[in-house]
């Protein structure tokens, strides 16, 4: 660790990876209620499982860029962080901003939870990923907020690299397309039309910059490669990003009342969208390929190269699948989303965070990188993890195509219902999957204790290349 | 890549391509908001229907159901429910209200949600209100 600031990034990766466990647990409950459907019923009703698995998720991915922002922004700006008290603070806060919200959803039901946080007063509840009562709603904008403040400060004050600036635009964006959450009308469409300004211009514009850029400082200190080749690729990689994501947002404005011109505009723009995942795939193999050194940490690599292939085929190959209009039309809504849902966000964003966490942990905890014998056991999580993942994914697809077929694209097509008791063999092999999955995290949590022969890390080991 | 193509010149496609094509969502969703109203069947959108979409919020029914596809995978779509149960808002009535508190034993079962009866006539106001509205042709069939 070059500024013993960084060592706020521990506490939120910390954060992290424990909320990422209870994302995971309620992940298992609800792929069992899908097969077993009164599972926890009435106690924990789907709806309620489905809102902690997602708010977690997005919860513990937020703990993750903000330990990486802590942990990278100082190193690239080449001086401490403005506020290393503020980054203490606002981890207090979010955690149990987060966790009380948690616990809302899980101990009274979502009506009663809307009145006693006085949801009335200003009406955000009960959209999709953005239950969060209205009051923790504003507290994450304060937490992001003094967030941007003391990273901003950070990089204004020192080194003004690709990495960071790149990173500060990512986490702006996210703080201004959130504000959108408090935009509810009553007119449907509009509500629809202005929700996707959070949920697509998050996670298929805003959030690959941030991918982006700790995807590049990853590669930059793993690899050895000229910064100034890492920053070219980035910025196209990023240009590609906003060119083709920003008009993709129209793939959501095919069904929901807005002008059929949107059927133009988001096919073709959106059929471009797996083009940045794919440079950032040519990117990733190039750079490892190309690396000057190597680097002791090799599973920090793996993930990095991991989450480039896998985004590229969660959010690109998965995402082009049903995004044309005549092909959405039919798998709108259908078990198609939920298996792109799955693969692009573990691919894209857990695989990044995972990325970092892997490179950053052992020099927070004062080696340059974790012993041989718990990288292995770290691997075999990647593995178990990944491949699970991808059978979860297409066990969805079989799962979705029947759907489709049976419920939509037939002459006599059957009820909702009776569809999906007659494709529930996917949902248990799904489920198979999911617990195969919980089984690859436990053994990534257990790679934090394997001991090994210590090696401390010499100050002058980590040879900056920058 | 080639030293023909710098990084100063992919910075500035970065910057240029972003600008150009937010100014460019930009202009569409004010196109948007200008044809909107005429698909969007806003004259049904009465305090009723305003009602019973504050009561399909504060239930999360979006945790479960779709609506025009977009939500949870678990139950069914409800963009279309007020034509599939038969143009009836007494039918959509019926079903929350006649919903087993304890379930239906190894099968989905939707929540009793114990909603006031002006609360159940505003919900079904506002899936009526929801079918209505334009959206181009969506779904495909009545079983959505």
């Amino acid at each position: 660790m070059k500024y013993s600031s960084q060592a706020v990034a521990k506490p939120y990766f910390i954060a992290a990876i424990g909320l990422f466990i209870g994302q995971i647990l309620f992940g298992v409950i609800l792929g069992l209620q899908y097969v077993i459907g009164d599972f926890l019923f009435p106690e924990i009703p789907f709806n309620v499982a489905r809102m902690v698995h997602t708010n977690l998720l997005i919860v513990w991915l937020l703990f993750g860029f903000m330990g990486a922002s802590y942990y990278l922004v100082p190193e690239e700006a080449e001086r401490e962080l403005h506020s290393p008290m503020l980054a203490w603070v606002l981890f207090w806060v979010f955690l149990v901003a987060g966790a009380l919200t948690i616990l809302g959803y899980l101990l009274v039901p979502y009506a009663q939870l809307a009145e006693l946080t006085m949801n009335d007063l200003l009406p955000t509840m009960g959209r999709e990923f953005l239950e969060q009562p209205t009051i923790t709603k504003i507290g994450i904008v304060i937490v992001a907020l003094g967030f941007l403040f003391n990273v901003g400060m950070t990089i204004l004050g020192g080194r003004k690299t690709v990495v960071n600036l790149v990173l500060l635009t990512g986490l702006t964006g996210l703080a201004v397309f959130f504000l959108f959450a408090f935009y509810v009308p009553d007119n449907l469409v509009l509500d629809k039309y202005f929700w996707w300004w959070v949920v697509h211009l998050w996670v298929e514009g805003v959030w690959e910059l941030i991918l982006g850029a700790i995807l590049a400082f990853v590669l930059i200190k793993t690899t050895g490669v000229d910064r100034e080749v890492i920053e070219k690729w980035l910025y196209v990689i990023i240009a590609m990003t906003l060119i083709t994501g920003i008009i993709g947002t129209g793939h959501h404005f095919f069904w929901i009342g807005t002008p059929e011109y949107w059927q133009w505009w988001g096919s073709i723009f959106s059929a471009m969208e797996p083009i940045p995942f794919f440079m950032m795939t040519v990117f990733a193999f190039n750079m490892v390929n190309r690396r000057r050194r190597d680097h002791p940490n090799k599973v920090a690599v793996l993930w990095a190269l991991g989450t480039a292939v896998m985004a590229f085929l969660g959010a690109g190959v998965w995402g082009f699948l049903h995004t044309l209009a005549p092909i959405n039309y039919y798998t709108h809504g259908t078990q198609i989303t939920a298996a792109h849902g799955h693969m692009a966000f573990y691919g894209a964003y857990v695989m990044i965070v995972l990325t970092i966490i892997s490179y950053a942990m052992p020099i927070l905890r004062g080696q340059e990188a974790a012993d041989p014998r718990a990288q292995v056991v770290e691997m075999w999580s990647f593995w178990l993890m990944t491949v699970s993942m991808v059978f979860i994914t297409l066990f969805l697809t079989a799962a979705g195509v029947l759907q489709v077929w049976m419920q939509r694209y037939t002459e006599m097509p059957e009820s909702f219902m009776v569809v999906q008791e007659k494709i529930e063999i996917f949902y248990w092999l799904r489920e198979l999957a999911g617990v195969v999955f919980l089984l690859g995290l436990i053994v990534y949590v257990v790679s934090f204790f394997v001991k090994g022969g210590e090696r401390e890390m010499a100050s002058d080991v980590v040879a900056d290349t920058a | 890549m080639s030293d023909v193509f710098t990084k100063s010149m992919a910075r500035n496609i970065y910057y240029g391509g972003s600008v150009f094509f937010l100014l460019l969502f930009l202009a569409l969703t004010f196109d948007t908001l200008g044809e909107i109203p005429k698909r969007d069947n806003h004259e049904a959108l009465t305090p009723q229907v305003a009602l019973g979409k504050k009561v399909w919020e504060d239930n999360d029914c979006i945790g479960c159901h779709t609506l025009l596809g977009e939500g949870a995978y678990f139950a069914p779509e409800l963009g279309n429910v007020y034509k599939r149960f038969g143009n009836s808002t007494d039918a959509i009535v019926g079903f929350i209200k006649s919903r087993p508190v304890e379930g239906i034993p190894g099968r989905r079962s939707m929540p009793q949600f114990n909603l006031s009866d002006e609360e159940l006539e505003a919900v079904a106001a506002f899936l009526k209100y929801a079918s209505e509205i334009n959206a181009a042709n969506w779904p495909p069939n009545i079983q959505g």
